[in-house]
């Protein structure tokens, strides 16, 4: 299935869709491949493959100190491209566009859907500078996720919406990656602006990480994303197996919370 | 694209591309801020009060027009070529640098914000922005490697002496590519009330640009003046090149003079074969780094490559899109010096002429050491001498061992 069915079937079932992030390469390849399972296992609906990079200027510390140990580790983009034939979901990659511009554009959207891959999340790769993506892409029938975010003009908005497939991912707040104490109050003003414009599923990222603050969300967006009460659960624990089944827990009261969507409390 | 390059002056090119370099690779949340600086800042070019106060800043305050003062006993070094100093290290903080923070301070204000951010590696940037922001009641905040803040230690103080809050940043190579990641992470989360005041001319558009529009004003005086003194323009223009701006701030008014060669130098470090320095036209590849596409050290993943010089500011892996496009067109020529050869330019200025220029600058003289013996002694080599060496004191008595007994005679 799609990024995009998977979503619209969840909708179906009354609930929002989960949507889980993962560096691939850390600690290392395997144990993030099977973290990535282990979210699946625990009611991710939708992976998003993360590729390191070493000026990762979107992320907060928890990620940067992950992503930093993949490079040491010696992860590659093609790495990734193995994460994303190993998980038993719909994958993305999530890149600085950088790698992929490195790798090769057409090359990239060609070995991305060979290996089973639903398309790629790009949060430097604005639609204004997106041509050969976009093209490539469409070649390729791959999604092509941009964002939106609490600053963009509803202008902005209806570009990001029409130059997205799969899914529009709305950065619920003004900052970098990392976990959140209360779930951005500009979230919902932001995906209710999005949904003005467009009929995709409008998905919310960026300071989510607890089943209630993915209770909250699930009530007004099609889909919650989580990614730094992931990573910190492989971070935390003492080997790489408990790390994995950390992860798979963590991911059951997430997808226990997008099932019970208004912020009540069970 | 040549076509258009032929037709326009190189003086009208604004971008946001130059050539296939430059653009918006940023995250959405960024846009609006980078739309409103665009619009303010052009704004602001022609509209004759906030030029007629930048001009009064720079007269009354900064000591513009800086002088040119021509260096006879190094000269001789040169292949006899005459070799004239444009004076930035004279500017008040010791470096061009305060061209570009005054510029974007008053800006800062214009757009009605309170708080300036900025990277900095020498530290002459930040202390740049220390100083606008204490002269015009903005709070200032600094990101400096830890690295660079060892080795540049003097503007640290000097930095917090003036009222700014400097952060050490811990992540990565721990030098200014890294303060510019953290800086970059400030500016997402505090937009709204903050400007990201960019040191180099480089980043994001419309910043390559509205830098190189602040620090052009060191090659319009120095044309002139060249211009009164010999009664010719210069046979070719030497520069330093970190992130480039004051490379492009001196070749700016000389790129539709197609007899003046401008020579960018780049930071060699221990040899650009060695794989360790900083030179990212010479030994870098296209790529994109901190919202441009340029020259990048990068790996063949595309990984941006530790950088290496002796010099804080040029210890950058990648450069100005618009340098990048000046390469690829052929108008201006990118070489690397290495540390050994900047830091005998470094020496000789300061016995020659009693002049200690910072170690970025030195890498600039012993370019011209070099085309001055190219040129012989009907040449004339025009130097942007951007900065001056009080910082560098601890690294060059390190280096040269002066404060072993018996040293320095
Ligand atoms: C004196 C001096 N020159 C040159 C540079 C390099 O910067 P740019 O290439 O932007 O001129 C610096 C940077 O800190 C500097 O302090």
């Amino acid at each position: 299935m799609s990024a995009r069915a998977t979503i619209e079937q969840a909708r179906r079932e009354g609930r929002a869709a989960l949507i889980g992030y993962l560096p691939v390469g850390f600690p290392d390849v395997a144990t993030s491949v099977a973290a990535m399972r282990a979210m699946v296992a625990g009611g991710v609906d939708v992976v998003e493959v993360g590729l390191p990079y070493s000026d990762p200027l979107m992320d907060g510390p928890l990620i940067q100190r992950a992503t930093e140990a993949a490079l040491a580790g010696g992860v590659t983009p093609a790495d990734g491209l193995t994460a994303v034939r190993e998980v038993a979901a719909p994958a993305l990659v999530m890149t600085y566009w950088t790698l992929v511009d490195r790798y090769g554009v057409a090359r990239f959207a060609a070995d991305l859907a060979a290996a089973g891959g639903a398309g790629a999340i790009t949060p430097d790769l604005i639609p204004d500078e997106a041509a050969a993506w976009h093209a490539a892409a469409d070649d390729h029938g791959l999604d092509r996720v941009h964002l939106v975010a609490p600053t963009s003009t509803p202008e902005r908005l209806t570009l990001a919406a029409r130059s997205s497939r799969g899914f529009l991912y709305a950065a619920s707040l003004m900052g970098v990656t990392g976990e959140r104490d209360v779930v951005s109050t500009t979230a919902k003003d932001l995906v209710a602006r999005a949904k003005e414009v467009t009929d995709l599923p409008v998905c919310v990222g960026l300071g989510v990480g607890t089943g209630t603050q993915a209770a909250e969300v699930a009530a007004f967006a099609d889909g919650v994303i989580v990614g730094s009460a992931f990573v910190r659960a492989l971070m935390d624990a003492p080997d790489p197996a408990s790390g994995v089944a950390a992860v798979e827990a963590v991911a059951r009261e997430l997808a226990a919370g997008v099932r019970k969507p208004s912020g009540v409390e069970a | 694209m040549h076509g258009q390059a032929v037709r326009t002056p190189l003086t009208g090119r604004t971008g946001p591309y130059f050539g296939g370099f430059g653009g918006r690779f940023i995250p959405e949340a960024l846009v609006a801020a980078l739309e409103e600086l665009d619009a303010a800042y052009r704004d602001a070019l022609s509209d004759p009060d906030f030029m007629a106060r930048l001009d009064e800043l720079h007269r009354t305050y900064v000591g513009r027009p800086s002088v040119i003062t021509e260096a006879p006993r190094f000269a001789r070094h040169a292949g006899g070529a005459r070799i004239l100093l444009k004076r930035e290290d004279l500017n008040h903080t010791g470096a061009h640098k305060i061209n570009n923070a005054m510029g974007q301070a008053l800006l800062t204000l214009q757009m009605g914000k309170t708080r300036v951010i900025a990277e900095t590696g020498a530290g002459q940037h930040g202390v740049a922005t220390a100083t606008a922001a204490a002269l015009l009641g903005l709070d200032a905040v600094v990101y400096m490697g830890e690295v660079d803040m060892r080795r540049q230690e003097l503007n640290v103080v000097r930095m917090r002496l003036l009222g700014a809050e400097v952060i050490p940043v811990t992540s990565g190579s721990r030098t200014l590519k890294d303060a510019m990641n953290e800086a970059m992470r400030d500016w997402v989360t505090n937009v709204e009330n903050t400007h990201y005041l960019i040191g180099s001319a480089a980043g994001p558009h419309p910043f390559p640009t509205m830098v190189r529009a602040f620090q052009q004003v060191i090659g319009e005086e120095a044309r002139r003046q060249v211009l009164a003194l010999a009664g010719r323009l210069p046979d070719v223009v030497c520069a330093c090149v970190g992130g480039g701006s004051n490379a492009i701030g001196i070749f700016h008014a000389f790129l539709d003079d197609p007899e003046v060669e401008l020579v960018g130098l780049e930071a060699g470090g221990d040899g650009v074969e060695t794989g360790r320095h900083a030179a990212s036209v010479s030994g870098g590849a296209l790529g994109i780094l901190h919202g441009n596409r340029t020259y990048v050290l990068q790996d063949a993943h595309g990984q941006t490559m530790e950088s290496h010089s002796i010099s804080a500011g040029l210890d950058y892996p990648g450069v100005g899109p618009q340098h990048a496009w000046l390469h690829d067109i052929g108008r201006a020529r990118y070489r690397p010096v290495d540390d050994a050869a900047a830091m005998e330019a470094f020496a000789l200025l300061c016995r020659t002429e009693g002049i200690i220029p910072a170690i970025e600058s030195a890498h600039a003289l012993a370019g011209a050491i070099q085309e001055g013996r190219r040129l012989g002694p009907d040449g004339i080599v025009l130097v942007n001498l951007s900065g001056r060496g009080d910082k560098d004191v601890d690294t060059a008595a390190r280096y040269f061992g002066l404060l072993e007994e018996g040293s320095g005679s």
